[in-house]
């Protein structure tokens, strides 16, 4: 009797361990690129980085200020035309998507998220680039919120179903329209997860390099207009990261970490600014 | 019955989801200002029947109705009414409490008025602190009204969608087991607040229980199988049922 007890507990102590040891390596990772990153590119950490435009090869100084700017354009641009297009999207699909049609959208949008983010820059290419015979902004918007829109959907869809019904009925009980319960009780009920949904979604495409290799091409110098190639910093990266010079792989690693940092920034930003709305 | 008016009229209501009929030929008058409780063992239909008088049931797919259902002159179920006006008229409180989960107290209560069209901020407090003290919970959330709805106790929370549905300022009321999810005290202060608004409101109550329906009803309809067997006086039903079932559902036969 004694000696069984002792084993369960036992085993209940390992299982625990296990999980706990588990958890532990999930966030290892993230611990061993953010320390590399910030030893390998703390030689070219300084504020010029932010400040100044790149400089050619040998020249010391210099920054990534306009692939910082591009990014925030870039992505921007493509949460500005994603978000109200997604939302709107998965609200058709969690609250009136019964028929056939949904069922095309819903697998349509899965399909979507599995395509590998090279294809979209190539998308982008010729839909925008083609026809307008030069990279652009514009271009590299639309190949992001490719990437952008079916995580958007899906997420706002899966926290739209979890609002119980009984809320549903409690606003539509008071006399209040259908359409205003699903965008001011039931997505509101729902916003948490829906923020959560785009900020992920805004994180994947602050880094994602290949859809702009065809679409905003970069740019050395300041950005002119949305119809013109811009800079990127995940652009500036690869660029710096394959060349051949030693001064421009150091700035490779400076410019990830301010990559990772301007993902932190507007993550903790965007949560904050709906806290205090709230 | 006495000749008093009539809020609600029911002709020959039958109702069915898919191929299963759930109500039959219900056909029964409930009286202005009273309390009407809807009594039956589980599945008998008497939610759905009180679902009928709001058109709650009107997103369920394959639900159907025949019948009519006459409130204000004219048939509740004809398509001509709009269902959006009949439930600004026609108020509801469910078994569980539902407030809405990301608000405040206040605009728990304040959300309907809002969207029914009220604009001034201080006719929306007003009447947003009359429904309170109707709901009997004034005293107890004045201090807190930022507060989320949720972190109120079960008891609360209910009396708060009681003031959220009085707030729209309805005719009638429907209430659909209120105090099934409740403890005994918090039961207590429902009971006491159905009586206290049935001056005011037409109030049609859902229980499967009998010694509630008995405590707070004037009239009472005991429903089975979809059927109304008989509707009277509550103290007729509970002394003297002119049926054989209902006299079997109350002395606890079956149910």
């Amino acid at each position: 009797m004694k000696s069984v007890s002792y084993r369960r507990k036992a085993t209940d102590r390992i299982m625990k361990a296990l999980f706990l040891l588990s958890a532990f390596l999930v966030i290892l990772p993230l611990f061993l690129i953010f320390s590399d990153l910030l030893w390998k590119g703390a030689k070219e950490l300084k504020w010029s980085l932010l400040t100044d435009l790149p400089r050619p090869v040998g020249e010391p100084g210099g920054g990534i200020a306009n692939g910082i700017l591009g990014t925030l354009t870039v992505a921007g641009l493509a949460m500005a035309g994603g978000i109200p297009l997604a939302v709107l999207s998965g609200i058709y699909l969690a609250e009136y998507g019964k028929g056939a049609f949904a069922s095309v959208v819903r697998f349509a949008v899965d399909l979507l998220a599995g395509v590998p983010s090279i294809i979209m820059g190539i998308f982008g290419y010729v839909l925008w680039v083609l026809p307008m015979k030069r990279f652009s902004a514009l271009a590299g918007a639309s190949a992001l919120a490719m990437i952008f829109l079916p995580i958007v959907v899906r997420t706002t869809e899966e926290m739209l179903k979890t609002v119980p019904v009984p809320v549903r009925e409690a606003a539509l009980a008071l006399g209040i329209e259908r359409w205003k319960t699903t965008l001011f009780i039931t997505v509101r009920t729902a916003s948490a997860g829906i923020i959560t949904g785009i900020l992920l979604a805004m994180a994947r495409i602050l880094g994602e390099t290949a859809p702009l290799l065809f679409t905003a091409l970069g740019n050395q110098f300041w950005q002119t207009g949305l119809d013109q190639p811009i800079a990127a910093v995940p652009l500036q990266v690869f660029t710096y990261a394959i060349s051949p010079y030693d001064d421009w792989h150091d700035k490779a690693w400076a410019g990830a970490v301010v990559l990772i940092l301007l993902v932190l920034v507007l993550s903790i930003g965007a949560r904050l600014l709906v806290r205090t709305r709230r | 019955m006495e000749a008093v008016e009539n809020a609600i009229e029911v002709k020959n209501l039958s109702a069915w989801f898919g191929d299963h009929q759930v109500l039959k030929e219900i056909t029964m008058g409930i009286r202005r200002n009273s309390v009407t409780s809807v009594m039956g063992p589980s599945g008998c239909g008497k939610s759905t029947f009180i679902r009928c008088l709001n058109r709650m049931h009107e997103l369920t797919p394959g639900f159907r109705t025949t019948g009519e259902v006459l409130f204000d002159g004219r048939n509740v179920l004809s398509e001509e009414v709009d269902p959006v006006l009949l439930r600004r008229k026609v108020g509801m409180v469910f078994q569980q409490p539902n407030p809405f989960p990301r608000m405040s107290v206040y605009d728990n209560v304040a959300v309907g008025l809002r969207f029914n069209g009220k604009r001034s901020r201080a006719e929306i407090a007003d009447t947003v602190e009359k429904s309170f003290r109707m709901a009997a919970l004034w005293d107890e959330v004045k201090d807190h009204l930022d507060r989320m709805g949720p972190s109120l106790s079960g008891g609360q929370q209910q009396r708060l969608c009681i003031a959220r549905a009085l707030a729209v300022e309805p005719e009638v009321l429907l209430m659909d087991e209120p105090c099934s999810a409740l403890d005994p005290v918090s039961t207590g202060k429902i009971e006491e607040l159905i009586e206290d608004l049935s001056d005011r409101y037409t109030i049609v109550v859902v229980t499967h229980n009998m010694q509630q329906a008995a405590r707070i009803s004037d009239s009472v309809a005991f429903f089975l199988l979809g059927e109304l067997i008989e509707m009277d006086k509550s103290a007729k039903i509970f002394t003297n049922p002119a049926d054989k079932r209902t006299e079997e559902y109350i002395t606890g036969r079956f149910g």
